[in-house]
């Protein structure tokens, strides 16, 4: 959210806000605005995001440390809302797409076996495509992420109960090379 | 790979088929039953099958007839001057077949029979095929077409075939059969899911939804099988829900390229390509009327999963069903009159008939998980999958309710039923 936040200023700024600009944040941004290129590059960027480990070692995406790696949300029945807990992995994502905007993604939306095989194909479609959608708030493109239904068709747990239900009831996040 | 897999499994019929039948289990039944006898054809055992079995149990299995002991009649009647009728009258038969099978000089069979009627004392109809060995199963569907014909009025559809889904472990078969479920033959083979088969209006050609590129496509295939299956809708997105109309020139089928699930129209083989609905709701499994002027569509627009209708060219639709909150897969009969769907009553998936004339609802099963509901072409049976003990099974009903047969094959998960149309149209 403050990601998308802080997108939309940039642009506004970069696009020249017809508001008078009297907001503190658009003082930093004004070096951005000379060309490219000239003089020494600014060191404040690094130093800006200690959190995040810079130690490349291995592939983000199948670090279990890293959220990256969490690639499924999970759904209560009849349901495709995105629920808060998974805000933090879906934000993650989005903001590994916006800066590998080389990399590209499906969303594989799941339903449990219950009710009509074309209806579950319509729902799993509705979920991978919220999922999409709050990929792209947080910065993914459109042309990045394709979002499709596998409906009740590839369950990963074959049992018939709830237990299994609520596994089954899902949308899983694949880069490209990954199906 | 996978293409070139399934492309080869189309085309061969799979000898090995044999064994995994559907057999078939009659689980109830139907009042006013006509009581027939059918009397051993003479000389029948030369033809690889006995045509007599088959005529029997195609009749009884539509629950309208009864099968009326035929032993201790020797030699069997081959003419009408040698049938003692008053013999079967004390058997309670009103209707009685004989007949006769000869091998003829070029190989082939000449197999003639004829239907009597008992109290009349008179023939009602007969009828001579020539035909090879290989055509007897179909021969005797044909003359149980032709006897339920002639004693109920209406045509019969035991020389039409059907078409189902079998999984076994993680191996998918889209299969055509007879309609009693012999004479099965795998048309495709995949590892990935196989669903919504439809038949074209001509029996030709099969639409399907197909997963083997990790998301589902629509395809068309050629049932003479000399053709690759052909993708019509492959969009970003998920493409599925054929349906034909009823001149086989169209395809319905639900993309979401634009956003959400909604219907669009296209040729047959894809091209012009339109949007039918524009709700940014659920719009799912249209299915045409067999007059062409409608299509009958699921939706969530109103806030639950309700069938609606609307004129086949788009436009404004009109909300069907307002009972309950699940209410989806509508397929209308082929006479326009019955409206079939599938409806969840308190956690159970059943299988529904609205009289679209007065809208009065009848509930014609008592399953857990029945869906996927398919009419009959004569629409007196709507074939549709259930389970039992969590296997799926392939269940029919008579479209009044009163009848009910279930058809299984050991071991594996049957699915998807699609009910062709009658031969020769």
């Amino acid at each position: 959210m403050k990601k998308a936040l802080f997108s939309a200023m940039a642009l506004a700024l970069l696009y020249g806000c017809a508001s008078t600009p009297v907001e503190t944040e658009s003082k930093p941004a004004e070096p951005r605005a000379q060309a490219p290129g000239q003089g020494l590059p600014a060191a404040p960027p690094l130093a800006t995001r200690p959190t995040q480990p810079p130690a490349p070692q291995g592939d983000p995406l199948k670090d279990a440390s890293n959220s990256l790696s969490k690639r499924s949300v999970f759904y209560e029945l009849d349901k495709y809302d995105v629920r808060d807990e998974y805000r933090p992995v879906l934000q993650a994502h989005g903001k590994y797409l916006a800066e590998n905007r080389g990399k590209k993604m499906l969303v594989q939306g799941n339903c449990d076996e219950r009710g009509s095989r074309e209806y579950n194909i319509a729902l799993g479609q509705r979920r991978a495509e919220g999922v999409k959608r709050m990929l792209m708030l947080m910065g993914a493109s459109d042309a990045q992420v394709e979002s499709v239904s596998l409906g009740e068709e590839k369950p990963r747990c074959g049992d018939h109960g709830e237990g299994c239900w609520s596994q089954n009831r899902r949308s899983d996040m694949l880069y490209g090379g990954e199906y | 790979m996978t293409r070139l897999a399934t492309f080869l499994a189309a085309l061969f019929f799979l000898a090995g088929a044999a064994q995994a039948q559907l057999t078939i289990e009659i689980i109830g039944g139907g009042a006013n039953q006509i009581p027939i006898a059918v009397l051993p054809f003479v000389g029948e055992s030369a033809l690889p099958q006995s045509i007599t079995e088959i005529v029997e149990q195609d009749l009884s299995r539509s629950g309208r007839f009864r099968a009326i002991f035929v032993g201790g009649v020797s030699p069997p009647p081959t003419e009408i001057a040698q049938v003692n009728f008053p013999e079967w009258k004390s058997r309670l038969a009103d209707a009685l077949v004989i007949g006769q099978a000869q091998r003829l000089p070029d190989g082939r069979f000449e197999v003639r029979f004829r239907l009597l009627d008992v109290p009349k004392q008179s023939q009602i109809g007969g009828i001579a095929f020539t035909l090879t060995a290989a055509q007897t199963r179909l021969t005797a569907h044909k003359i149980a077409d032709f006897i339920y014909e002639k004693l109920t009025g209406e045509r019969g559809v035991f020389s039409t075939r059907i078409a189902y889904v079998v999984k076994q472990g993680a191996r998918f078969e889209l299969r055509v059969a007879d309609a009693d479920g012999q004479n099965a033959q795998a048309i495709l083979i995949s590892t990935e899911p196989i669903m919504s088969p439809s038949w074209s209006p001509d029996g030709t050609r099969m639409a399907y939804v197909s997963f083997q590129n990790k998301k589902p496509i629509l395809f068309v295939q050629h049932l003479s099988a000399s053709k690759q299956p052909a993708p019509v809708a492959n969009y970003r997105g998920s493409n599925s829900a054929p349906a034909w109309s009823p001149d086989g020139r169209q395809l319905a089928a639900v993309l979401t390229k634009d956003g959400s699930s909604q219907v669009y129209l296209m040729n047959a083989d894809g091209t012009n390509l339109r949007r039918l609905t524009f709700s940014g709701a659920i719009d799912t499994e249209p299915f045409f009327t067999s007059d062409g002027q409608s299509i009958y569509f699921t939706s969530d627009r109103g806030g639950s999963a309700q069938i609606y209708r609307m004129p086949a060219s788009g436009g404004e639709p009109v909300r069907v069903t307002f009972e309950g909150d699940y209410n989806v897969s509508p397929r209308v009969s082929p006479d326009g009159k019955t409206l079939a769907y599938i409806s969840r009553n308190s956690g159970r998936f059943q299988l529904m008939a609205m009289d679209l004339d007065n809208k009065q609802v009848q509930t014609l099963t008592d399953g857990q998980r029945d869906e996927s509901p398919s009419f009959a072409p004569n629409g007196r049976i709507i074939l549709y999958a259930t389970d039992v003990d969590n296997r799926g099974v392939l269940a029919a009903v008579s479209s009044d309710g009163r009848f009910k047969q279930r058809l299984g094959i050991q071991a594996a998960d049957v699915r998807e039923p699609s009910w062709g149309p009658f031969l020769g149209n």
